[in-house]
Order: structure tokens, then C-alpha cells, then sequence
């Protein structure tokens, strides 16, 4: 399945990626932000693809703690890893974004500590996973369900806390001018998502094949 | 659900007892937290005066390092004579064992925050002791946060072997909301003219946040532990 | 240092640096610029412009940048492992 799949999707994502701009330049400017507003078509997409994948790692750590399953711990692993791979697009288009629009490149508003904070819980998976040494893989299972369960407490600060950053409730009424290539970035983010973790799971397959070889050259 | 609390009960009596005679995790808890606060004391004091609106973030730091300290040596006595083992065959609910250690990490730091509050609202001027109920609160519903989490986490990592430095790499990203709370809840308190509606609001939310995690680490500790 | 933990290095020194940009003391000015939503507008002032476009470019080109350099890692390792996976079943092969 994977060796079909992944074509596909990259594929498919290639084709949203190289056409989006066509729609982004399409788009109208936005009033106070003017031209630097456009990154907002990459860079709230790349953090909903975050938001997937720690939502993809936190249900397969659960599947992989409850029931052992070899398939979730792979999914695990190259969910956590693409979650800081979109996580890393988001902080750095983001502060591209703020140095226009805001004149500064950093601010520890609550939506860009979240950012942060879910980057450092990822990169701490993947720390636990490469030195942990063996059966870290049920322990960073553990961590990815406490990763997932932390996101909404780290999002509902961004409620209580004062922002600079623009409410979330700006997606839900977005006029359509804007709503089009904001979604059709989204669905190519999702596809790329998609696609990378097929590969990445290919990956951590063969790494298994390689284990399940050496022990049987092992055994003779 | 009683045997659940008597074995709870009996883990915590066990690591009390233990302790009792060489006081060692007690001591040395302390003087760690003392010396934290005593370092922080001479990085954030200008021309002689505590910084304004240091001490929230400076309680709930020292808190956080004097916890990690005794997270790390929780399971330290179980890893001898595989002791670690024969809790883990014992016929008993394992969350329960979990709950044990617990209660017994969230006493030890109940007299450590004691000392540091005082030490802190001294050092720092800080009016900590005006609104006392709702910073026990605070202080209580905080540090079930940490110890909950790092309970599981020094569980989980007792036979792992980069442990000691993997303990605080894993730990701190994830109770990073703990500590956002915490010290916020603490400010509201103590700022010139304390804010008691967002206090409450920051208790709320840390008595949540204790709930969910409470029971993911009791829903988790089992599979986690299990070979 | 193999490929992996060149990229986990990469991640965490990437994040330090942007970390390390640093929050500059205009918060006061900033928080009452907090906006509710897009507003569309037809033209923008040419002065406008200039300045905004390398940053936009730049953003995107970092994302294709890490989106295909990403892909490039998971290839190589790929690559890596099917041959030490070649050499693994060439060997319990000979052994039978």
C-alpha cells in the first residue's frame, strides 16, 4: 500500500502547493497588514498540520500503550517527528510575519508560548525515543498521551490572556475572499501531512525489518 | 475502592517510615530549596532592593527544582534488591502503588514549600500570607500538578538509562502549564492591587488540569510499567 | 554524529536561536493593536509594499525549504537502512 500511496499524495500535494500561489496573489489585501498578511496562508495551515499530528501521536501512543500494536508506535514516531517539522514552519513564519505586522519579532503572548512549549514537549518525545535506550518506546508512548491531553490547557490560556495575536475566531468568520486559499493551502498541508508520514512510516517499517533480521541471524 | 486506598495507604506508610529514620530525602530537599532561593535572592536583588514582581516566578521555579530533585530519587530505594520487582508482583492494583508515591512526594514538599513561602515573602517582600487560603490553594493544587506528572514520568524512567537527565527534559516542557498558572495565580495575589476574580480563575483551571492528569496518570501507569 | 541526531540538533539549536530573538519592550503599545479579524481592502499604498515582500518570500521559501529538506532526511535514512536491510538478509541467506 505504501509504495502507491506515497506517489500519490506527494503528488497531489505538489499540485495544491504549485497552484496555491495562483489563489494567494488572487486574494485581497488585508486593510491594516497589507502584503505581509499573505504568509497567514502557510502559516496557520502548518499549524493545524501540528495540531494533526499531536493529535495523530497522542491516539496511536494510546493504541500502542493499550494494545501493543507495532503499526501505532510507527505512526507515533513519525507523527512526532512531522509535528516538529510544522511545528519549526509555523515559528518561523510567524515571526516574519510579526516583524511587519507587529514591529517586533517576538512576543511571549499565549498563542506563541503555546507554540513553543508544544515544540519543546515533541522535541523532548524525541530526545526520550533516540537516548532513552530500550523500551523507550512504551515510555515515549506515555509522554505522547500526555503531550495530546496537555494541547487544550495550553490553548485555553489563549482565551484568558490578552493577545496580540489575532483571535482565533478570525478563521470562522473569514470573508470568502480570504476562506479560499486559506483552505486550499490547508488541504495541501494536510495531503503533504499525509504523505511525509508515509514515508516516515516506511522508514521506521524497514528499521524493524532490519531488528527482526539480525535476531534471526541470531538464533542460527 | 478501599483496598485501592488501604494499598495506597500502606506504600505511603512504607516510604514515611523509611524516611523517618534518615530524614535524608527531607534534609537534603530543603537545603537545595534554601540554596535556590538563596541564588535567586542574589541574581534578581538591585541596589539592595528584591526586583518588584520577581517572587511569584521565583517560588514556583524553586518549587519546580526542589520537586525535580526529589522526583528523581522517588523510585531510588526501589531500584535496589530489586525491590522495584516485588512492588510490581505484588497482587495489587499498580495505580495504587502510583497513588502511594504520590502522597507520600506531595507531604515531603508540603514542609519544603512551607520553608519557601516564608523564605521568599521574606526575602522578596512579598505579601504572600494576605490572601492565605487561596494561596494554599494555589500552592496545593500546583504541586499535585507537578508531583502527579513527575511521579509517573520517574516511574516510567527508573530502569531507563539516561534517567537523571531525562527526568527534567521531559518533565518541565510538560508542566510548563502548571507553572504559567501557578505563578500567574500568585502574582494576582500579590501585585500592588491583587485581582482575587483572576486568582480564582487560575485555581479553577489548575484544579482541571490536576483532575485530567491525575487520571491520565493512573489510567497510564499500569501499561507504562507492565514489561 | 549520524543524520538523526545531526536533525534533532538542528531542531533544537533552530529553536534556541529563534527563542534567543528575544521579546522587546513595546508590549504596552502592542497589546491595544490586537485585532478581531481580516478586513479585505482593494489597493494597498505603494510604500507599503516593498519592505513586506522579501519577508513573504521568505516565508514561503523556508516552508518549501523544510518541507523538502525533511523529505530528503526520511530518503536518505531510507536509503541507509534498505542497504544495511540487503546486507542483514544477504547474510541469513548464506547461512541457510
Amino acid at each position: 500500500m505504501n509504495r502507491r500511496l506515497f506517489p500519490l499524495l506527494t503528488g497531489l500535494s505538489l499540485v495544491i502547493f504549485v497552484t496555491a500561489p495562483i489563489l494567494i496573489v488572487r486574494a485581497p489585501y488585508e486593510s491594516t497588514m497589507g502584503l505581509v498578511q499573505k504568509i497567514f496562508y502557510f502559516h496557520f495551515p502548518s499549524w493545524m498540520a501540528m495540531f494533526f499530528t499531536i493529535f495523530i501521536l497522542g491516539i496511536s501512543s494510546v493504541i500502542y500503550l493499550f494494545r501493543r500494536k507495532p503499526v501505532a508506535d510507527r505512526l507515533a514516531v513519525a507523527a512526532a517527528e512531522l509535528a516538529v517539522v510544522f511545528g519549526l514552519m509555523g515559528l518561523i513564519t510567524g515571526p516574519l510575519w510579526g516583524i511587519k505586522a507587529w514591529g517586533v519579532w517576538w512576543q511571549w503572548d499565549a498563542r506563541l508560548t503555546m507554540a513553543v512549549i508544544l515544540e519543546l514537549i515533541l522535541v523532548a518525545y524525541l530526545l526520550l525515543r533516540q537516548y532513552g535506550g530500550p523500551g523507550s518506546d512504551r515510555l515515549a508512548a506515555g509522554l505522547g498521551v500526555f503531550a495530546m491531553a496537555n494541547v487544550p490547557f495550553l490553548y485555553i490560556s489563549t482565551e484568558i490572556w490578552r493577545t496580540v495575536h489575532p483571535r482565533t475566531s478570525v478563521v470562522p468568520t473569514l470573508p470568502v475572499d480570504f476562506g479560499i486559499p486559506l483552505w486550499w493551502s490547508f488541504t495541501g498541508f494536510i495531503v503533504l501531512c499525509l504523505a511525509l508520514l508515509t514515508a516516515r512510516g516506511r522508514l521506521e517499517e524497514q528499521r524493524a525489518a532490519v531488528d527482526k533480521l539480525y535476531l534471526a541471524l541470531e538464533e542460527e | 475502592m478501599s483496598e485501592f486506598l488501604r494499598v495506597a495507604w500502606l506504600v505511603v506508610r512504607k516510604d514515611l517510615r523509611v524516611e523517618l529514620r534518615s530524614k535524608e530525602l527531607l534534609f537534603t530537599t530543603l537545603f537545595f530549596a534554601v540554596s535556590c532561593v538563596l541564588v535567586f535572592a542574589f541574581g534578581f536583588v538591585r541596589g539592595g532592593r528584591a526586583v518588584d514582581g520577581a517572587a511569584p516566578g521565583i517560588l514556583w521555579i524553586a518549587i519546580a527544582f526542589s520537586g525535580t530533585l526529589a522526583l528523581g530519587r522517588a523510585f531510588e530505594r526501589e531500584r535496589y534488591h530489586d525491590a522495584l520487582r516485588g512492588l510490581l508482583m505484588a497482587p495489587v492494583d499498580r495505580p495504587a502503588i502510583y497513588l502511594g508515591k504520590l502522597v507520600g512526594l506531595l507531604l515531603l514538599l508540603t514542609v519544603v514549600e512551607a520553608v519557601l513561602v516564608t523564605m521568599v515573602a521574606f526575602l522578596f517582600q512579598a505579601p504572600l500570607f494576605q490572601y492565605p487560603f487561596r494561596l494554599y490553594a494555589l500552592l496545593s493544587l500546583g504541586t499535585i500538578g507537578f508531583i502527579s506528572v513527575g511521579t509517573l514520568f520517574s516511574a516510567m524512567l527508573v530502569r531507563t538509562r539516561n534517567r537523571a537527565v531525562l527526568l527534567p527534559v521531559l518533565l518541565y516542557p510538560v508542566t510548563i502549564p502548571v507553572l504559567i498558572m501557578g505563578v500567574s495565580g500568585t502574582a494576582a495575589l500579590v501585585q500592588p492591587e491583587p485581582d482575587l476574580a483572576m486568582a480564582r480563575l487560575w485555581i479553577t483551571l489548575l484544579l482541571f488540569f490536576d483532575v485530567v492528569f491525575v487520571t491520565l496518570a493512573l489510567w497510564t501507569f499500569e501499561p507504562v510499567m507492565t514489561e | 554524529m549520524d543524520c538523526y541526531h545531526m536533525r534533532v540538533l538542528l531542531v533544537v539549536v533552530g529553536l534556541v536561536a529563534i527563542g534567543g530573538l528575544g521579546p522587546v519592550p513595546v508590549v504596552a503599545q502592542l497589546t491595544e493593536a490586537a485585532q478581531d479579524g481580516f478586513v479585505p481592502m482593494g489597493d494597498i499604498p505603494p510604500e507599503d509594499q516593498l519592505p513586506a515582500a522579501p519577508l513573504l518570500v521568505a516565508a514561503y521559501a523556508v516552508v518549501w525549504a523544510i518541507a523538502i529538506g525533511y523529505l530528503w532526511t526520511i530518503w536518505r535514512r531510507l536509503g541507509t537502512v534498505e542497504q544495511e536491510l540487503a546486507e542483514v538478509a544477504r547474510r541469513v541467506k548464506s547461512k541457510d
